[in-house]
């Protein structure tokens, strides 16, 4: 068995300068139905998807790895991967540090979810994923911000009453208030944040950047962006 | 065979039988092999490392005892989450930038650029281009070399200090039947020395155990991370939807766990047995007196 992994492990070391260019696409896998890992232990969901097509239409042969999100833009630049596509919003800080292509799906709406439709979003305990562009606006708001590595903690800590309320992506807590059977209400008005999502690379890599602004630019042309949009987010998400 | 083509339809023992076998269980069930493999390579290891740590701090060469002496004083006292951090990505990148100094010797952009480090695509290790198995394998070859450096030097001061512990009698005696240092040491200092050394290994080895968590700061993805990723409350986008299980995933490690450092100590209490044997410790004594 050792022999056989080795064996591969020199195979592929040998072959691999000959192959076509390799990206190794980054994503966290706990962002359902942006990405996550399923039943079969393989990345999949929206941005699954989108990422296998576009690397299809710039010829690049891709590989899928999942990284904590705390330290998914520290692992861009170190090298590990060559681009995130992780529901990523394009922020101004974040423009500080990587590049974005243009965004994949248009600015989308955050929201509140809790128990009880009466929660305190204002002054309350509020639950957001760290680094995210909601944690942030908790921050700002007033309300005392409860931070969580996975977005899945984030809405564990409401249920069981550590946080009033959770703030984050709408698309994201949609399916979770759907089908928690009426435990989870919205709460309070939506909130526009970011200017949508999209990918991210490193401030040195221009060229593979420009390959794939392009095949978004040729999907949202030929409406298939928007086809696969409503197909993971439902007939009302916001389309281009 | 289980017929699992169609989860949502499924129910009861059929529905449990078939969820507890899908792919990310099995990479579930492999984890806790990566975990065994991370513990049975890095002990050995490890020990090496703290028998050399030992010898040089020992060593009557000064550059070769500060050597020693530093190694142990530097990974002790920096918090072990700070070493894994640092030390991997600082030997990680220490790998890329010598390869790239050998392979890209033409290369003119910088490597450092701001907080990016990019090195030419020759010199990347493992290769960009290399299977995402390869990327595992490498990981975890830096998880192991980190293990090791780090317990080596705990295990470095727990070896000098069993060393230093061996009557000095013995030592004594073993000379004037005209041993040199070399033999001394081999023959009457080191067997004698791992009855003292036992209980401070055992306490690193059960450590040991339960620090194997940190292995997904490293990227590795190990028992914890699984158990967390599959315990998480999943919607009806996986194939197989449930409420938050994590309690259980998570109680299932604390068995795990339990059963590992149990089982251990059952060891350890029986190799500290036979250790003791004829030798001139408490323990050693009582057990000659009960042979009597």
């Amino acid at each position: 068995m050792k022999r056989l992994i080795l064996g591969t492990a020199i195979l592929a070391l040998s072959a691999g300068m000959s192959l076509a260019q390799t990206v190794r696409m980054g994503t966290e896998g706990a962002y359902p139905p942006y990405n996550f890992i399923n039943d079969k232990g393989e990345v999949d969901g929206f941005e699954r998807e989108l990422g296998d097509r576009l690397c299809e239409m710039a010829g690049l042969t891709c590989e899928w790895v999942t990284t904590a999100w705390d330290s998914i833009i520290p692992n861009l630049q170190s090298g590990n991967y060559d681009t995130i596509i992780a529901g990523m919003s394009i922020t101004e800080e974040r423009e500080a540090v990587v590049d974005f292509t243009q965004n994949y799906i248009p600015p989308a709406a955050s929201a509140y979810m809790a128990l009880t439709a009466d929660a305190d979003i204002k002054g309350g305990v509020i639950a957001a994923q760290t680094g995210t562009i909601q944690a942030g606006y908790v921050a700002e708001s007033g309300a005392t911000l409860l931070e969580f590595a996975t977005p899945d903690e984030t809405v564990a800590a409401v249920r069981n009453g550590e946080a009033d309320a959770v703030f984050a992506d709408k698309d994201f807590l949609a399916p979770v208030v759907a089908e928690s059977g009426g435990q989870f209400v919205w709460v309070g008005e939506d909130v526009q944040l970011g200017g949508g999502v999209g990918m991210a690379l490193r401030e040195s890599d221009d060229e593979l950047r420009a390959k794939f602004d392009a095949g978004i630019s040729a999907m949202k042309a030929d409406g298939s962006l928007n086809e696969l949009i409503r197909k993971w987010f439902g007939p009302d998400a916001a389309t281009f | 065979m289980l017929d699992c083509a169609d989860p949502k339809a499924l129910e009861g023992l059929h529905w449990t039988l078939c969820y507890l076998t899908t792919g990310k269980h099995l990479d579930f069930y492999r984890s806790f092999g990566t975990v065994l493999v991370l513990l049975a390579v890095t002990a050995p290891v490890a020990l090496a490392f703290g028998f050399a740590g030992a010898m040089a701090a020992r060593s009557p060469v000064l550059p070769v005892r500060l050597l020693g002496k530093g190694y142990t004083a530097m990974v002790r006292g920096v918090p072990d989450i700070v070493f894994f951090l640092f030390f991997v990505i600082a030997l990680d990148q220490g790998i890329e930038w010598l390869v790239h100094q050998v392979r890209c010797p033409d290369w003119t952009d910088p490597i450092r650029n701001g907080l990016e480090f990019r090195v030419c695509p020759q010199a990347k290790v493992p290769p960009g281009t290399a299977p995402q198995a390869v990327h595992q394998i490498y990981g975890f070859v830096l998880a192991v070399a980190t293990f090791a450096i780090v317990f080596g030097a705990f295990a470095a001061n727990v070896l000098y200090g069993a060393m230093q512990a061996v009557p000095r009698a013995q030592l004594e005696t073993a000379e004037a039947y005209g041993m040199t240092a070399r033999q001394v040491f081999r023959r009457v200092l080191v067997p004698q020395m791992w009855v003292y050394a036992l209980p401070g290994l055992g306490n690193l080895w059960l450590i040991l155990i339960k620090a194997t968590p940190l292995l997904f700061l490293l990227g590795v993805q190990d028992i914890v991370y699984w158990a967390r990723e599959l315990g998480g409350a999943k919607t009806q986008a996986y194939d197989y939807p449930h409420p938050d299980w994590r309690l259980w995933y998570f109680l299932g490690l604390m068995v795990f766990y339990l059963a590992m450092t149990r089982g251990s100590e059952l060891l350890i209490a029986r190799l500290s047995a036979r250790l003791n044997r004829g030798q001139a410790t408490l323990a050693g004594e009582a057990m000659r007196k009960a042979a009597t």
